[in-house]
């Protein structure tokens, strides 16, 4: 049995490249009939300003779930938030009461969400919805707020913004409602935006400039950005960091090349190895036996364990840290060296 | 829209058309003969009864009775009762009180029964909803010639005798408004139930919408989240209900107006139907179907007002 001392909670260490949220032990758990379903199970990770931080995983993986806590959007009940922290500069999140929490939404910390069709109301204007923001906190005129909602639009690139800003979200197209989304995102000058699967909606040429338009957004304004997704190819152009999430916990945390370049996760490399490529052409694409975690049972080893081409007898009964296996890397995986070294099962 | 609207119109002439007919028709098959049930006790004589019979067209096959009837609409005479009085009279005074009674009703229908269907969304799951669930459930399955005399009995009569003063009066129109608050609460009460369950529900739903979720993101206030965002969303099928509901209150009125002996049309309606008036049924079941029609198309009318996704050409 390897026995590598577990990696302390992420990104905690001071000085001037002090994190500007990080998420520290975050359990997260919802209350159904069927029993309780624990969708995070001790999640951390850390964000620095300016930085682009992709959570990857899978549907059910926990990385929305992270999201809307991080946000405190979730709805309380069914879930529960039995453990953990959200730090935003210093300040946990989930100490403050409804009111004071309020204040950070949307002014410090906004979202993105995948569709955005149904994400805007379709009975307002996109106009008064994004000029809804500057009214709403800032107490600006109307008039004021529809000056300001021309500018968001022109700023992300809307064409005839000035026209447009009485039409209704159904009359845009899936790109240009996503502009609209990120239009209020950015209306305050946020610290962090979450963007939750922005691309997933839409087709593969939207897809590239929607990124792009996210990147010019970050570069401009210096915000730290966390890019929740499941698909590896949005990540490797914009990502600095990737966070891996498996069943409720973080598998792999590592700079985005070190992934590429390297996974350290069983679950990490199977992904890397089922996305299609040119030079693979003609062999039968990898895909990842086996079905995700039942989250109502979830076994005390590895969640991953039973897909897992490196399974051994103690993956299953012992429970995994995240095995600190480099500077600035987490595995959460026993067997992490063999991985690594690109050993396969 | 302006085209929408004429031709929404014009597709009422027919079925105004088919409505009377269908009511003439139905009149018409009805057993007994109007012009015996005039004598009552007395006995009937040859030579009145093939005079009035020959008056009132009543000799004529259905049809060619029909045709006098309809062609004198179209001339603005809706015809007279056997006892000579104009229908388009009988009905022009009673209609106002039905309209006083319906509106009272859809006034109140539209405030407690969306008032209570917000509270119990705002509270899903817990006592007061369920409270509300299970009140309103009761009042659906009680039927109004019950609720009616109970409230008629409790709130008018005992409170009075109790208090001395007179609240709620427990028949006629003396005095205005008052005089409507009772018939109009028994008459509202199974859609005020069905209102408040219809809000809940369809709160409850756009509560989960995701663009609730991204209103909540942006930092909006509570208030806003669902006194905006939500209430304007979920409104859009009430007015439905309720533009629908115009009718029926209307349709519903034959019994309130007799438990509180109101002057209404639907008091004279229930006679006329006993004394075979057919040119006061028909009449008076026309002006429902118009009520009908106009409301429906108020309704639709609104819901591209309220809904942008709608649009009429």
């Amino acid at each position: 049995m390897t026995s590598t001392p577990p990696l302390p909670a992420w990104g905690t260490g001071g000085g001037e490249n002090e994190p500007l949220l990080t998420v520290e032990d975050l359990h997260v758990e919802f209350t159904t009939r069927q029993g309780v379903v624990k969708a995070v199970n001790g999640v951390s990770y850390a964000l620095r300003a300016g930085e682009t931080l992709a959570v990857l995983g899978e549907s059910g993986s926990g990385k929305s779930v992270t999201a809307q806590a991080i946000m405190g959007i979730l709805d309380t009940p069914p879930a529960r938030i039995p453990k953990g922290r959200v730090r935003f500069r210093g300040t946990d999140l989930l100490r403050l009461s409804e009111d004071a929490r309020s204040q950070f939404r949307g002014r410090r910390i906004s979202m993105i969400f995948q569709d955005a069709l149904s994400a805007l109301n379709p009975v307002f204007t996109v106009g008064s919805q994004i000029g809804e923001m500057f009214q709403v906190h800032q107490g600006v005129s109307r008039r004021d707020a529809e000056r300001r909602a021309v500018e968001l639009m022109d700023r992300v690139r809307i064409p005839g913004a000035r026209q447009r800003l009485h039409d209704y979200p159904h009359q845009f197209s899936g790109g240009m409602r996503q502009r609209i989304m990120i239009a209020m995102a950015i209306a305050l000058d946020p610290e962090v935006l979450i963007a939750d699967e922005p691309t997933t909606a839409l087709d593969v040429t939207v897809q590239a400039q929607i990124m792009e338009l996210l990147a010019e957004v970050q570069r401009e304004s210096g915000m730290g950005l966390i890019l929740i997704t499941h698909d590896l190819g949005v990540v490797a152009d914009v990502a600095d960091k990737i966070v891996v999430m498996y069943g409720g916990r973080v598998v792999e945390n590592a700079p985005v090349h070190d992934v590429y370049r390297s996974p350290a996760h069983p679950y990490t490399r199977g992904l890397l190895e089922s996305v299609p490529r040119i030079d693979r052409k003609g062999r039968e694409l990898y895909a990842i036996a086996g079905m995700p975690p039942n989250l109502l049972d979830m076994p005390p080893g590895c969640a991953f364990a039973p897909r897992c081409p490196y399974r051994q007898d103690n993956c299953v009964t012992d429970p995994v840290p995240l095995y600190r296996i480099g500077a600035t890397r987490g595995s959460a995986c026993h067997y992490w060296r063999e991985v690594l070294d690109g050993g396969h099962g | 829209m302006g085209r929408y609207l004429i031709r929404r119109l014009l597709q009422a002439i027919p079925v105004l058309l088919g409505a009377t007919l269908l009511i003439y028709a139905v009149v018409f098959a009805l057993p007994g003969d109007p012009v015996a049930s005039m004598f009552g006790e007395k006995r009937m004589d040859e030579d009145i009864v093939n005079i009035i019979r020959e008056q009132y067209h009543l000799n004529d096959p259905f049809i060619v009775q029909y045709w006098h009837y309809i062609s004198g609409v179209f001339q603005g005479n809706f015809g007279r009762t056997f006892a000579g009085v104009e229908v388009s009279e009988i009905i022009a005074g009673k209609f106002q009180v039905t309209l006083n009674l319906a509106f009272t009703a859809l006034v109140m229908e539209a405030v407690i029964g969306v008032g209570l269907g917000l509270y119990a969304a705002l509270r899903r799951g817990r006592a007061q909803d369920t409270l509300v669930l299970a009140s309103t459930l009761v009042l659906i399955s009680i039927p109004t010639l019950v609720t009616g005399f109970v409230l008629q009995l409790l709130l008018g009569v005992k409170l009075k005798q109790s208090t001395g003063i007179e609240i709620f009066p427990v028949a006629g129109v003396s005095d205005g408004l008052r005089s409507y608050l009772l018939p109009a609460f028994v008459l509202a009460g199974t859609s005020i139930a069905y209102l408040t369950r219809l809000t809940r529900t369809n709160l409850v739903e756009t509560l989960r919408a995701d663009y609730i979720r991204t209103a909540v993101a942006k930092g909006m206030p509570r208030r806003r989240v669902i006194g905006r965002h939500a209430l304007r969303n979920a409104l859009i099928p009430l007015v439905t209900y309720l533009g629908a509901d115009l009718g029926t209150l209307m349709g519903g009125a034959v019994i309130t107006e007799t438990i509180f002996n109101l002057p209404g049309i639907g008091q004279e309606l229930f006679r006329s139907v006993y004394e075979r008036q057919q040119p006061v049924v028909v009449g008076i079941v026309t002006l429902l179907v118009l009520v009908y029609i106009l409301a429906n198309l108020i309704v639709d009318l609104l819901y591209a007002v309220l809904d942008p996704r709608i649009r009429y050409e």
